[in-house]
């Protein structure tokens, strides 16, 4: 009896201990997910304010009401088609993620592999080194009027401009990656003597594909930036062209409006990426 | 099988400074020897063991295999490293599969199942053996490791600080199933492994070959270890020979370590 009641104690205490440790650990999580909404909400109400300040100084500068009111408008049919000339806005973002994700897959099939090349060969890193060094630093749109001049045709030009874009940090973060396999995984494939295959099926593609990814999600970043650049000049679609008419017509809540809708796609497809990138990480041993 | 090397010599180039790792080693390991390579960090006995499995060469010296001459990795040869290296994405199994597969082309598809499977068996693994490395212990990674390497049947197996990630309880259980597989179920003859352990190399070898720091790195004292087999972990701390060479190792290795210090 006396060795039950013993052994009832202790188990009770711990128990009890459990139980109070888990909604307390539970309540810190929340306190920390309320300050941090707390202190982004700081942050976005400060750039409102100076946005709203600004607003008031700047002659025609639409204030953030007049965006949000502009935004409830696009926002309500956003996938209209009135013909070519009143495109919901909907419409025009999927237009120009359509030039992005071709651009951006063409850069990923020829990339990729040019990466793996140069990240395994000396010779290959060699040979590709200067040509990268030296046309890595000019902007893509640069680029626009040499695919006019190839395709004859701005909305495809678009397209290899977005090829450009994405086809540096695709090539070097594979490269690097390829490049930095580490020496047991290295020295496991000689001393079993792989062949090419089980090499690149299992030593590197899996110790390179988080250097890829992260490779994706600086191009797809710069990407989204730059199609609105490009569409700006080639005025034909997207919704680069879209800001552009709509400064064009003098309707700046639009161009405001536009803007706000551009980031929040470009931080989606960022947040994509990033649950990509730690799905493909390789979790550490745990020992 | 016999493992004889002469003369072997090796330095590695840190810009206009040349490091000197191995100079002059000669060592020979009879057949069916287990023999352990110890001495302070940077004396050169992992580089020696990697020449020995193929990896590096050798700037002057020869590595034999029963009088041939060793130029590259072979299946004669299988490699156990420190950290665990299994293939990521590839169940247990799959590594060890991958593993005979590769080096072992000539081996038929039924023989291959059966030695992965006995390997993995006597290691203890083969109810985990559809687990990815990542989703089993680090002690479970490194089984799969020398599971991998006995696959291949190779007549030397060579290990590189086998156990130095493991704790305790993990290393002394693998260190049993070691010894176990190399002297009753596999057709490896020789073992060479590097080692920190003073007490571990007493445990599990024939031979402890001393390897001396730099300005000389090469085998400052081969060490018998005439204690019979079977060994039991607990009661040999108590013999005589034990304690004797312990002390022995000890002092080599203090020797040596304040004389590169100085």
């Amino acid at each position: 009896m006396t060795i039950t009641i013993d052994k009832l104690v202790p188990v009770a205490i711990g128990d009890h201990s459990e139980e109070t440790a888990a909604p307390g650990r539970r309540a810190a999580a929340l306190r920390r997910l309320t300050a941090s909404a707390a202190w982004g909400g700081v942050g976005v109400a400060t750039f409102v304010a100076i946005w709203a300040i600004a607003a008031l100084r700047v002659d025609q500068l639409p204030s953030p009401a007049a965006t949000l009111t502009e935004l409830r408008h696009q926002l309500a049919d956003p996938f209209r088609d009135n013909g070519p000339n009143d495109l919901g806005i909907g419409r025009q973002i999927a237009s120009s993620l359509g030039r992005v994700f071709t651009g951006f897959g063409l850069a990923v099939v020829v990339g990729v592999p040019i990466g793996l090349l140069i990240g395994t060969s000396r010779r290959a890193w060699q040979a590709a080194n200067p040509v990268i060094q030296l046309l890595r630093p000019v902007s893509p749109l640069a680029w626009f009027p040499i695919w006019l001049v190839v395709f004859r045709d701005s909305l495809t030009a678009a397209t290899w401009v977005i090829f450009v874009t994405a086809l540096w940090p695709l090539v070097i973060n594979t490269a690097a990656g390829a490049a930095t396999v580490p020496r047991d995984q290295r020295n496991v494939a000689r001393v079993f003597r792989f062949g090419r295959r089980t090499y690149l099926r299992h030593v590197l593609v899996p110790n390179t594909l988080p250097s890829v990814v992260t490779g994706m999600r600086l191009s797809m970043g710069t990407a989204w930036m730059v199609i609105v650049a490009v569409e700006m000049m080639s005025s034909k679609a997207g919704v680069g062209m879209f800001v552009w008419n709509a400064y064009n017509a003098f309707d700046f809540a639009q161009v405001t409006a536009a803007v706000v809708l551009i980031g929040i796609v470009g931080f989606a497809l960022d947040l994509a990426f990033l649950r990509l990138g730690k799905a493909v990480a390789l979790e550490e041993h745990h020992s | 099988m016999s493992l004889e090397i002469s003369g072997l010599r090796k330095s590695f180039a840190h810009g206009t400074k040349l490091q000197r790792v191995l100079r002059d080693v000669d060592l020979t390991v009879e057949p069916g020897e287990f023999v352990s390579l110890i001495g302070h960090s940077g004396c050169g006995k992992s580089t020696l063991l990697n020449i020995v499995g193929g990896l590096e060469a050798a700037d002057a010296g020869v590595v034999r295999l029963d009088g041939a001459e060793v130029r590259g990795p072979g299946p004669d040869r299988a490699m156990v490293f420190q950290n665990y290296s299994l293939l990521p994405r590839a169940s247990l199994v799959r590594n060890v599969e991958l593993g005979v597969a590769s080096a072992r082309p000539d081996v038929s598809r039924a023989h291959r199942t059966e030695v992965v499977e006995k390997y993995l068996t006597a290691v203890g693994l083969w109810e985990h053996r559809d687990k990815k490395p990542s989703q089993v212990s680090g002690g479970m990674q490194q089984r799969c490791a020398v599971a991998r390497a006995f696959a291949v049947e190779p007549r030397a197996l060579l290990l590189d600080e086998p156990f130095g990630a493991l704790d305790a309880l993990t290393r002394a259980r693998l260190q049993s199933q070691l010894i176990d597989l190399w002297s009753n179920e596999s057709e490896t003859e020789i073992v060479l492994m590097v080692t920190h352990g003073i007490d571990e190399a007493i445990l599990l070898s024939d031979r402890i070959v001393v390897m001396s720091n730099p300005p000389q790195p090469s085998v400052m004292a081969v060490i018998d270890v005439n204690i019979a087999r079977p060994r039991d972990r607990v009661s040999i701390i108590d013999s005589a020979e034990f304690r004797r060479i312990q002390e022995q190792l000890l002092e080599l290795l203090i020797v040596d370590g304040e004389r590169s210090v100085a």
